[in-house]
């Protein structure tokens, strides 16, 4: 308990000192002015959100091969967790692109992309709700989420080829391609801290499913008596 | 492929658990039984009978526990039991009478054992079906459809398909469900031949009748636990009426 | 081989079954006629406007039919414990889906082919001259539905709420084949028609990682 109230802090002051960082020491952004600061927050989230998805498939692998409740644990807390930060993307995306593009929305390839992510993981949460019996789902929570997984290399692509069909809105390049060097601190520091912010949910979120399950194991053990 | 050799086969289900969430369907069920066995299992509904059966049809996995055959080839039997995936087909051929029909309603009764005499790869499906068409007494109804059938007679339905590969384990869920009088005998006439054919037989059974008659050993299951299992046929009687519980 | 002979057996009894009934193909096609109507009374199109957004209102409810078409799949095996016999019989339960995509590809392209000379006539479209490119497509685009479609409906077979969990789990999985289909046949309904390759090769990416996966997959979504 101590220990994770020190982790949490650490974080959280972790968070801070980027955020100041990212305000105060790294520039303002020429054409985007002040707006641009969500960069930091937006892009580090995006990233955090797939590395949880990617935990989340490699969990949902393991299920199936292994048939261990933790890896249900892991699945289950990875998709909820990566959830969280496809939030963050999907609420600062619109808040940054209003300003700079006068639009709050529009469907180009990363933001459908990231959209069709977050309901392909919507779906996985909402399959676990639907199946009572854990062994069962368990199981096809776990190939569903494969399946999901597999799809995005798929969407990722059609989307692409796609967008190359129609006009687009004009877009500025891709960030992180020959960033300010303090830009690019500052980036670094927010992409460390949320990656932390990622282990720490994540951990906390498992040992929530972990107390879920020896309670149940608990109520079945005082049952029998 | 020919069974000749494994015309009898034993099973030995071992520390059997199986939960479906926090329900316990089977505590460490052991349970040896011979080949050319008739084993009778008896027990309240939720006893987990039916668990039981589907275990050793190999339909459901244990969670816990292994279940091995003598007398089959045993090449890729894996005694893990929680393995992940166990072969469904066992390597001696097995019958299943569920409680549910497992035939189509849409399709005619030949069809039906058609369909799976082809999937199970018999021989002379043709023949096949058609001599256990006139076995369970339907040839003249052969090419009605299974849903303008009785009860009863989906029941009969059901048992051929079930001995479509003369199987050397016949597992039976409540075979007389729905069966008439008549259609008892004739359950009665079929299994009496099996067990003299030497195969064995697991059968959960609803309180005494002519069915139960046949069994050469009682089982009674409660809360997932064995409680009592005799050979003997007087204590047969008490295992199979308990009516304690 | 036995995989092949099974598959044969039960696609066999797939078509008998559904020929019988002819429960799916009715329904569909009913469902179809109503999407083209309430996009047309919703819409007012003009002849240029139903021109260009057809393809994308063909997919959409092409999309929507096969859901309710994938439906009963699985959940009609669980009638009579059906499932549990061909699990019992069958060798490789890949034999099972393998069966199933088949007669689920089949119903959907012949439930499409039906309803294109309606979409011609009501969205006036010439669909004649681009026939055999266009039967490409409907044939990749419905592999593209089936195969996922038939996988998730074994799973929402077995969840609660079982007719709004497919739709959930099967459409956002299909966006890239939509995308793909949309974009395609737009190309070929065009003033200029052409056939544009990157999409076809999308959607046959698509039926291939799929079938992949069902394949090494499958079995488990059998399990009891």
């Amino acid at each position: 308990m101590v220990k994770s109230i020190f982790k949490a802090t650490i974080l959280f002051v972790l968070i801070a000192v980027t955020a100041y960082l990212a305000f105060y020491y790294a520039p303002i952004e020429k054409s985007m002015g002040v707006i641009q600061k969500i960069f930091y927050l937006h892009i580090a989230s995006a990233f955090s959100a797939f590395v949880a998805f990617g935990i989340c498939f490699y969990a949902n692998l393991r299920y199936v091969f292994t048939r261990r409740p933790k890896s249900d644990w892991l699945g289950v807390s990875a998709a909820e967790v990566g959830l969280a930060f496809i939030s963050v993307v999907l609420i600062t995306g619109p808040i940054w692109a209003h300003p700079v593009w006068g639009i709050y929305w529009t469907w180009d390839a990363r933001l459908t992309l990231t959209f069709v992510l977050g309901l392909l993981y919507v779906s996985y949460l909402l399959l676990r709700s639907m199946i009572e019996e854990p062994d069962k789902r368990a199981l096809l929570s776990a190939l569903f989420g494969i399946f999901a997984f597999l799809d995005v290399p798929l969407v990722y692509f059609s989307i692409r080829w796609w967008r190359t069909q129609h006009p687009q809105p004009v877009i500025l390049g891709g960030p992180g391609s020959g960033l300010e060097p303090r830009m690019r601190i500052s980036y670094l520091l927010m992409w460390g801290a949320l990656t932390g912010l990622l282990i720490l949910l994540l951990n906390a979120r498992y040992k929530l499913e972990a107390l879920r399950a020896s309670v149940e194991q608990l109520r079945r053990e005082a049952e029998v008596r | 492929m020919t069974w000749q050799g494994f015309s009898s086969t034993g099973i030995r289900f071992e520390n059997i658990e199986k939960r479906y969430g926090s329900l316990y369907a089977l505590r460490r069920v052991t349970l040896e039984i011979g080949a050319g066995e008739c084993v009778a299992f008896a027990g309240r509904n939720g006893s987990g009978k039916t668990t039981l059966l589907r275990i050793a049809a190999r339909l459901v996995r244990p969670s816990a526990g292994s279940i091995s055959f003598s007398g089959s080839t045993g090449n890729d039997r894996r005694d893990d039991g929680g393995g992940v995936n166990p072969p469904l087909q066992a390597d001696a051929p097995m019958g299943f009478v569920a409680h549910a029909t497992m035939v189509y309603d849409e399709l005619t009764a030949e069809e039906n054992l058609l369909l799976f005499a082809k999937l199970q790869g018999i021989a002379e499906p043709a023949a096949r079906a058609a001599s256990l068409l006139d076995e369970v007494g339907l040839l003249d109804r052969r090419n009605s459809l299974v849903r303008t059938f009785s009860r009863g007679m989906r029941q009969r339905v059901a048992i051929a398909r079930a001995l479509l590969n003369e199987p050397c384990v016949l597992l039976l869920d409540e075979p007389a469900t729905g069966l008439d009088p008549e259609g008892i005998n004739w359950l009665e006439k079929t299994l009496r031949h099996t067990r003299e054919a030497g195969r064995t037989i697991l059968m959960s059974v609803h309180g005494e009748s002519e069915i139960s008659a046949l069994a050469t050993r009682a089982v009674r299951l409660d809360a997932g636990s064995v409680v009592a299992d005799t050979r003997a046929g007087a204590n047969m009687h008490s295992i199979l009426t308990f009516a304690g519980a | 081989m036995e995989l092949l002979s099974n598959t044969a057996v039960l696609l066999g009894k797939e078509l008998r079954t559904e020929f019988r009934s002819r429960e799916l193909l009715t329904t569909t096609v009913v469902f179809v006629l109503l999407i083209f109507m309430l996009f047309s009374i919703t819409f007012h199109p003009t002849t240029s406007e139903s021109q260009q957004f057809g393809p994308g209102l063909l997919w959409v409810a092409f999309l929507f039919a096969a859901s309710l078409m994938l439906q009963p799949c699985f959940l009609r095996e669980q009638t009579n414990d059906t499932l549990s016999a061909l699990r019992l019989s069958v060798g490789d339960p890949f034999a099972i889906f393998f069966a199933k995509l088949t007669a689920n590809t089949f119903f959907l392209l012949l439930m499409e082919l039906l309803m294109l000379p309606f979409f011609a006539g009501f969205f006036n479209v010439h669909i004649l001259s681009v026939l055999p490119q266009l039967f490409l497509v409907l044939f990749l685009g419905s592999l593209g539905i089936a195969i996922p479609g038939t996988a998730f409906s074994a799973i929402s077979a077995q969840a609660r709420m079982r007719e709004l969990m497919l739709p959930l789990l099967l459409l956002p999985v299909l966006t890239p084949i939509l995308i793909a289909t949309t974009d395609v046949t737009a190309g070929l309904l065009g003033a200029e028609p052409s056939l544009n390759f990157a999409g076809l090769g999308i959607m046959i990416g698509f039926d291939v990682v799929f079938l992949t996966a069902l394949w090494l997959f499958g079995e488990y979504l059998l399990e009891e």
